[in-house]
């Protein structure tokens, strides 16, 4: 009899409404993460407390007086503070980045191009390159590098001598490092104004093409003015950059420029590695193109070179953008391994020795992760945007 | 029903206990194991022999605590570590006792949460040179470049001995002493700065020890010594007295050979030291023969510095400031009464 005296569903109301359910058991999912979170919080701030470690980031004030290899910014080891180390860690992560995401992106598009080959040889070089370098692990790299690095350079007295200003030693690479005096910044204003022109240039080249559909030779006069316009105005305003040269004296070269080793091997470690993964991406992209599209390019009497450029690539691009966007940020983050060798980074420095001369582990490596952290998400929405342009427009 | 189930569940997360435990010696004691920071591989202090075996002065330091809290110098546990994740370790217990050579000064003391249970050796820091550089004297090393190791008092000391004689430096910082006297080995630097009597030791792992020397001028004071976790007072005292017990026993003449034989002594203070007299151990919590087992499996602290660091050792440092105090020394220990 039971069976024909069951409850209408809305009887009970509020509880066995699924949607009402559901919004009870996410709610206290999330009331037991967020009170997860507050009690390992406070559970850390209790114990550090108790065992009297100083807490907060006034430590960024003190002076932190040890020196570093390589600085971008002034930095005076008796007097600049751990912020200046945290900037200065920062931006050698940053260089270390932007070169070896830039060489690896080169290095892996002419891999990836060449793996595609019809040249037999440039084919199987690039499968070899490929296969060899992707399948070794990065830090073996970076420490196979800067042994090859330092074991093949010769000491500071007997460096190997370029045209008597360029000097390689196991100390690194030396250049004469530019002096801008007075007057420099109008090659500086020269240079903007130029590449406003060039801008300008390529609209009437493009618009010029779409009328009458001549090809103007765009690249080499945009070249031209690039390197004519603040030549011109250097030797107008009395040339006034000059050069500071490296010198040997005592047991080392003074003045110029000096590019340490450690940042010489990590490049060629970072960028060799990711470009085989780069080179991958290229090749994938590449092979999407229906091979319609190079044939009717071919048709149309177009030279291969034309073809790559204007009809494959553009359609490849789409394919590569996504993947090549986890290389550079896996790049970012493989620099961190540095650390191995002693590059001065972010990690080496500020979760290394800042870390051990202050001994705020929590504030320390909360600083080197948000680093990071802004630094990925930061490529990630430029690279992103990037790709939405790419995509293929409904019209 | 189901709503008060999710509530308890929620509430359950309340009821797990603190994460932190305070009492360090009933876990060492219930384990059974001591869990000791040592360096990476530093001769003479801390380092791995051809077979495997941790041997130096602060190896012996581990094992002396093992002895007076466990009666058994063997049951430690060693863990190697850099100088720049040594306080971490302690400050979140995964060590029980740091003995890493670590130079005691006021920061560290101060701001990490962490007490210096003493000084089990008087160091200064010195430079390692190649000869080829043909200098006699730190003052003519302007513009060189070092190798130093990351997150060491070196670091600083450097900076301060190069500001006050107004010369410049370039310092290249690696991890561990090894990858340090690698680069140094490979050219990348000119010199090696570092504690005096680390330098010894590295002078042993080059190709040629000969081809290098130890510049006479030491530019600082690193007094070395084991270190706890701030806020155990109990344990504190135990590795404090551990350090005093092996001097003490230097001072009265107890050394491992003769230790069974002196527990008959007439003397009131080595009775006092091995526990046939006296509180001692039971005051610091453990058996009134801690400091007889420390000697037994152990030895003093001048068997010890002979053994690893001076005259039967290939360092073959001197004695100086770490003799005991009636021989012209530092080395005094407070009396155990």
């Amino acid at each position: 009899m039971n069976k024909t005296q069951l409850p209408a569903p809305s009887s009970n109301g509020f509880l066995n409404n699924p949607q009402n359910r559901a919004i009870i058991y996410q709610v206290c999912a999330l009331l037991f993460v967020l009170f997860l979170a507050y009690y390992f919080t406070n559970n850390m701030f209790d114990n550090v407390e108790k065992r009297g470690i100083t807490t907060g980031f006034s430590f960024l004030d003190d002076v932190a007086g040890f020196g570093i290899s390589q600085t971008l910014i002034d930095y005076d080891d008796g007097g600049s503070t751990y912020y200046d180390v945290f900037i200065v860690g920062l931006l050698n992560t940053l260089l270390v980045s932007v070169i070896g995401v830039f060489v690896a992106s080169v290095l892996g598009l002419l891999i990836g191009i060449g793996r595609l080959s019809q040249n037999f040889l440039v084919s199987k070089l690039s499968l070899v390159y490929i296969e060899t370098f992707r399948n070794i692990p990065i830090l073996l790299q970076i420490l196979f590098w800067y042994n090859v690095v330092l074991a093949a350079l010769p000491s500071p007295r007997q460096s190997f001598t370029y045209f008597d200003s360029f000097f390689l030693n196991n100390r690194g690479l030396l250049t004469p490092e530019p002096i801008f005096e007075s007057g420099s910044g109008f090659i500086l204003i020269a240079f903007i104004l130029a590449v406003a022109g060039v801008f300008f240039l390529a609209r009437w080249a493009k618009k010029r093409h779409d009328l009458i559909g001549e090809e103007f030779p765009l690249f080499k006069v945009s070249i031209a003015i690039l390197i004519a316009a603040p030549l011109l105005v250097y030797f107008i305003s009395g040339q006034p950059v000059s050069a500071e040269y490296p010198v040997l004296k005592g047991f080392n070269f003074k003045g110029g420029l000096a590019i340490i080793p450690e940042l010489l091997a990590l490049i060629f470690a970072l960028s060799i590695y990711t470009a085989t993964y780069i080179a991958e991406a290229v090749r994938a992209g590449i092979e999407a193109v229906p091979s319609g599209q190079k044939e009717a390019a071919k048709a149309l009497g177009l030279k291969d070179h034309v073809i790559l450029r204007k009809v494959v690539l553009p359609q490849a691009l789409r394919v590569i953008i996504p993947p090549v966007i986890n290389q550079y940020l896996n790049l970012v983050k493989n620099s961190s391994l540095a650390t191995a060798i002693g590059y001065p980074e972010v990690v080496t420095l500020f979760s290394g020795t800042t870390l051990n001369q202050v001994g705020q582990a929590i504030e320390i490596i909360l600083m080197t992760m948000a680093v990071y952290l802004t630094i990925s998400i930061v490529i990630s929405l430029v690279l992103n945007w990037v790709n939405a342009k790419m995509e293929i427009k409904g019209r | 029903m189901k709503l008060t189930k999710i509530a308890l569940l929620c509430g359950l997360a309340a009821l797990v206990p603190n994460l932190a435990n305070a009492d360090t010696l009933s876990e060492v004691i219930k384990k059974g194991t001591l869990n000791c920071g040592v360096s990476t591989g530093i001769p003479g202090f801390s380092a791995t022999d051809s077979k495997g075996v941790w041997k130096g002065i602060d190896v012996d330091f581990c094992r002396a605590v093992a002895s007076a809290v466990l009666g058994d110098g063997s049951k430690v546990k060693y863990i190697p570590l850099t100088a720049k994740e040594r306080f971490t370790a302690l400050q979140s217990g995964e060590i029980d006792v740091l003995a890493r050579s670590s130079t005691w000064t006021a920061t560290r003391d101060t701001s990490l949460g962490l007490n210096f249970a003493g000084v089990n050796y008087y160091d200064g820091q010195g430079f390692l040179i190649s000869k080829k550089l043909g200098v006699s004297s730190a003052k003519e090393l302007d513009g060189a470049t070092f190798c130093i190791q990351a997150g060491t008092t070196s670091e600083l000391n450097l900076t301060d001995y190069f500001k006050a004689n107004k010369m410049e430096y370039k310092a290249v910082t690696y991890d561990t002493s090894g990858q340090t006297i690698d680069g140094f080995k490979k050219g990348r630097c000119d010199a090696v700065t570092s504690d005096a009597s680390q330098l010894y030791g590295l002078k042993l792992k080059m190709d040629d020890p000969k081809s290098v020397m130890v510049l006479p001028e030491i530019i600082s004071k690193e007094p070395l010594g084991p270190v706890v976790r701030q806020g155990d007072d109990t344990w504190f005292n135990i590795v404090k007295w551990t350090m005093y017990a092996t001097l003490e026993a230097e001072e009265l003449g107890v050394n491992a050979a003769n230790v069974d034989k002196m527990l008959k002594s007439d003397n009131p203070s080595v009775k006092r030291l091995l526990g046939v007299s006296g509180k001692a151990g039971e005051n610091l919590g453990l058996n009134a023969d801690w400091a007889y087992q420390i000697v037994k499996n152990v030895g003093n602290y001048g068997e010890s510095f002979d053994k690893h660091v001076g005259k039967d050792s290939p360092l073959n440092i001197s004695r100086g400031l770490n003799n005991l105090w009636n021989n012209g020394g530092l080395m005094y220990s407070m009396p155990v009464r």
